[in-house]
């Protein structure tokens, strides 16, 4: 092995020889290189003096760099560099250039900020940002809702209201919807059975005549279904009762001209266990009024359904 | 000058002088945070209540799950202090708030969100739904679906689970002279939730009464799950505090 080995040099060796003819050289290192490392050295220390590093008892040297920021009282504070305190820097200098936009949201009323093409800009790009962070999760990325867990935002159907007010009061406080079972009233398996007929026939469904008279009955008596869904079955945005005479089906999986014996057994089965799902979070903790604002006028004007009323 | 032949020679002692050597980086970087003050923030009430407790016997047993399934590989616990994470997450995680991890899920790889803050900021029913059938939520999810979750949770070892902790130095409690030093750290509700002689009774009344799994009959995986989820980040009310009070630790 050692023999095929032919190559000559000159560099320096260390004077270890090992198995005849393997020596160790020493070259010196490029000056480049040495430079480089040199530098690294001047770099590191210098970083020392003006950066937080070195621990020191129950502290450590907070370096020579400040940075002065103002709290969310206003109170300006300088502090060692630091990234907690960068952070405040950085989330203070974006607030004061989306300022001028989150003064004019919050100074105009809901009706006119759609109307001016600036303010509708920024409400659409940074409410869009809110919508696919905070409520898309439910609502869907379109806010087209999703059966039998959040409604459409969309549409022309509101649970609990479509106007600036209500959507704001939505946000703000959160939704929890209620519905005893049985509406809280006593009732047996023929009876729930023509409530649910008589429900179906008042958004148009063709339903069993009998059983129709019987529910209307049981809706404005013993049922007492229309304290909440009112006497017209129309709802109450109030409470979050649902218009029983629309077509619109958030929690009761009814089709239309589908058939009848499957869309009574689902409302059947709607009024048997009662309802105690759609909750909405409460978004007052995680969103600040201002965005809660942009939020609001996005829902209703950039998805568009909101209502006038 | 010791001849380095010596240490070539010598297998035992090379092993320990490598070891000494690459163990510089960690002692000088991790040990001094031992003993800086303020490494792990102080978040009480104006009572002087602690606001980050250990977690309750249910949420540990979620806590595990969480271990189990390998959440942790695609989601991290761990809000950085920048302005993109703060606007997205919420405040950045404090290191009191995995106090009491072990280990801690910070993670260091987020194929899904970050869940630090994911408390509270969806329903249960969202919840749940998304552990069976996260495409259901969000259709371009890449997440698994958990369906399995939803079987019967196996409490029988709870207690020995939160004794383990107790060794790290969780303020679980076995003594009446624990559970009283608890009732004074984290208050009364907080402290019969860490004792550990009523764990099992206490993961059961907290299963039914909070009903996470939408099924108040049974205490089933999904609810531990979804009690863990459910307390994420939520400890610390940051709403007693102005926004830059945790600056000061650093």
């Amino acid at each position: 092995m050692s023999q095929g080995n032919t190559q000559s040099h000159n560099a320096k060796t260390t004077g270890h020889v090992w198995d005849g003819d393997l020596e160790e050289c020493t070259n010196p290192l490029p000056n480049w290189w040495l430079w480089a490392f040199y530098f690294t050295i001047i770099f590191s220390i210098t970083y020392w003096v003006m950066y937080p590093a070195w621990p020191v008892g129950k502290g450590f040297t907070t370096g020579t760099t400040t940075i002065t920021y103002k709290n969310d009282k206003g109170v300006e504070k300088t502090t060692h560099w630091n990234t907690r305190a960068l952070l405040m820097k950085d989330l203070q200098d974006a607030r004061e250039k989306q300022k001028p936009y989150f003064d004019k949201v919050a100074a105009t009323p809901y009706e006119q900020i759609a109307k001016d093409p600036q303010l509708n800009n920024f409400v659409a790009s940074a409410g869009k940002v809110l919508f696919s962070d905070n409520c898309a999760a439910c609502h869907m990325s379109g806010g087209q809702g999703k059966f039998a867990f959040a409604p459409n935002l969309v549409d022309d159907d509101w649970i609990y209201g479509g106007t600036y007010d209500k959507i704001q009061a939505t946000i703000t406080g959160g939704r929890h919807g209620i519905m005893p079972a049985k509406g809280g009233a006593d009732l047996n398996d023929g009876e729930i059975e023509s409530l649910a007929n008589y429900v179906l026939s008042l958004s148009g469904n063709t339903m069993d005549a009998a059983k129709v008279q019987a529910g209307n009955d049981l809706f404005h008596g013993k049922g007492a279904c229309f304290s909440c869904h009112g006497a017209d079955g129309k709802g109450n945005q109030d409470i979050g009762a649902a218009n029983l005479t629309d077509k619109i089906w958030l929690w009761t999986d009814v089709k239309a001209g589908g058939p009848a014996d499957k869309n009574v057994a689902a409302v059947k089965a709607t009024i048997t266990s009662g309802l105690n799902k759609g909750v909405m979070p409460n978004w007052s903790d995680r969103l600040s009024a201002d965005q809660i604002k942009l939020l609001t006028v996005y829902v209703h004007d950039v998805l568009g359904g909101g209502s006038k009323k | 000058m010791i001849d380095h032949g010596k240490i070539e020679k010598n297998l035992g002692l090379m092993l320990v002088l490598v070891m000494f050597a690459i163990s510089i980086g960690g002692l000088i970087e991790i040990v001094p945070l031992f003993f800086i003050k303020g490494t792990i923030e102080e978040a009480r009430t104006p009572e002087g209540i602690r606001m980050v407790r250990p977690y309750s016997a249910l949420e540990l047993r979620g806590r595990d799950i969480y271990i189990r399934e390998g959440c942790y590989l695609c989601h991290s616990q761990m809000i950085r202090p920048f302005r993109d994470e703060s606007m997205r997450y919420g405040h950045y995680s404090l290191a009191a708030e995995s106090q009491y991890d072990h280990p801690f899920q910070w993670g260091s790889k987020r194929t899904g969100p970050d869940l630090a803050r994911v408390g509270k900021k969806y329903s249960n029913e969202w919840q749940v739904q998304h552990l069976m059938a996260p495409r259901s939520m969000v259709p371009e999810s890449v997440m698994p679906n958990y369906p399995w979750l939803m079987s019967p949770l196996d409490i029988s070892d709870v207690g020995d689970r939160m004794a383990a902790l107790r060794i790290t130095g969780v303020p679980y409690s076995v003594s009446k002279v624990e559970f009283d030093n608890n009732v004074k750290e984290f208050g009364a509700d907080v402290a019969k939730q860490l004792h550990i002689p009523d764990a099992q009774k206490n993961l059961i009344e907290q299963a039914k009464t909070g009903n996470y799994d939408g099924n108040a009959a049974d205490v089933t995986e999904m609810d531990a799950v979804v009690a863990y989820l459910q307390v994420l980040g939520t400890m610390v009310d940051y709403s007693k505090f102005d926004n830059d009070s945790f600056v000061k630790f650093r």
